[in-house]
């Protein structure tokens, strides 16, 4: 019974969320603004109805497995990526190269300037010794 | 109680697909449409595991799982094409 109530629980919270981020998809008016909604809360979404077919599985037909876990957890890993790209996709699409600020950098935006030589980034203290020198 | 909470977060997910889609239609950028199409993959990873509770079988996974790693792979290629004209350089 109360295994019951605990799977419904995580049912229907991963249910709100859910339409919750697709909701947000609509309801809100600039393309920065809706990357948030679905990222956020559609995966937590997923994440709730995993939790509550784990629990399912685990009480009701007695086999464990770690499955639902390996998907939430690829979920987390790929939706900062994939929110990332689009941002980059946005940028491009909508924005000129003067109506963008000033990187502050001594290279510009990566969309539009040439890559610099491909060097890793030194720790910041290494970058002090050079400049110092 | 279960099978309420079921039918509860069917329709919340299926309503969710219907909003994808129209913001498919509707959406003024390619980065909407972008964005749309992957909250349609994760919305169908939720069903299809929905599914699996309610028939009460483990089958679908694995089809979750691919359709998860297809998605990710897919809205990755979209967004590289969009960027540099080119998938792989």
């Amino acid at each position: 019974m109360i295994v019951d109530v605990i799977i419904s629980i995580c049912l229907v919270v991963g249910g709100i969320f859910g339409i919750v981020g697709s909701y947000g998809l609509i309801k809100l008016q600039d393309t920065m603004q809706r990357l948030h909604a679905p990222t956020k809360a559609t995966t937590l979404g997923v994440g709730g109805v995993l939790v509550a077919s784990m629990l399912y599985f685990l009480f009701k037909e007695d086999t464990y497995t770690f499955h639902e876990l390996l998907i939430s957890a690829f979920l987390f890993l790929t939706a900062p990526i994939t929110a990332h790209f689009m941002a980059k996709t946005h940028i491009r699409m909508r924005e000129l190269r003067g109506t963008l600020p000033e990187t502050q950098r001594k290279h510009g935006w990566s969309l539009y300037d040439t890559p610099p030589e491909m060097l890793t980034d030194p720790p910041a203290d290494e970058v002090k010794s050079l400049e110092s020198r | 109680m279960i099978t309420y909470a079921l039918m509860f977060a069917f329709g919340c997910f299926g309503l969710g697909l219907l909003a994808n889609l129209w913001r498919i239609i509707r959406g003024p950028g390619r980065a909407d449409r972008i964005l749309a199409l992957d909250t349609m993959v994760i919305n169908s990873i939720a069903l299809i595991i929905l599914y699996g509770i309610w028939q009460g079988t483990a089958v679908y996974y694995e089809a979750s799982m691919l359709v998860a790693m297809v998605g990710f792979v897919s809205t990755v290629a979209y967004c590289r094409f969009v960027l540099r004209g080119d998938i792989i350089e």
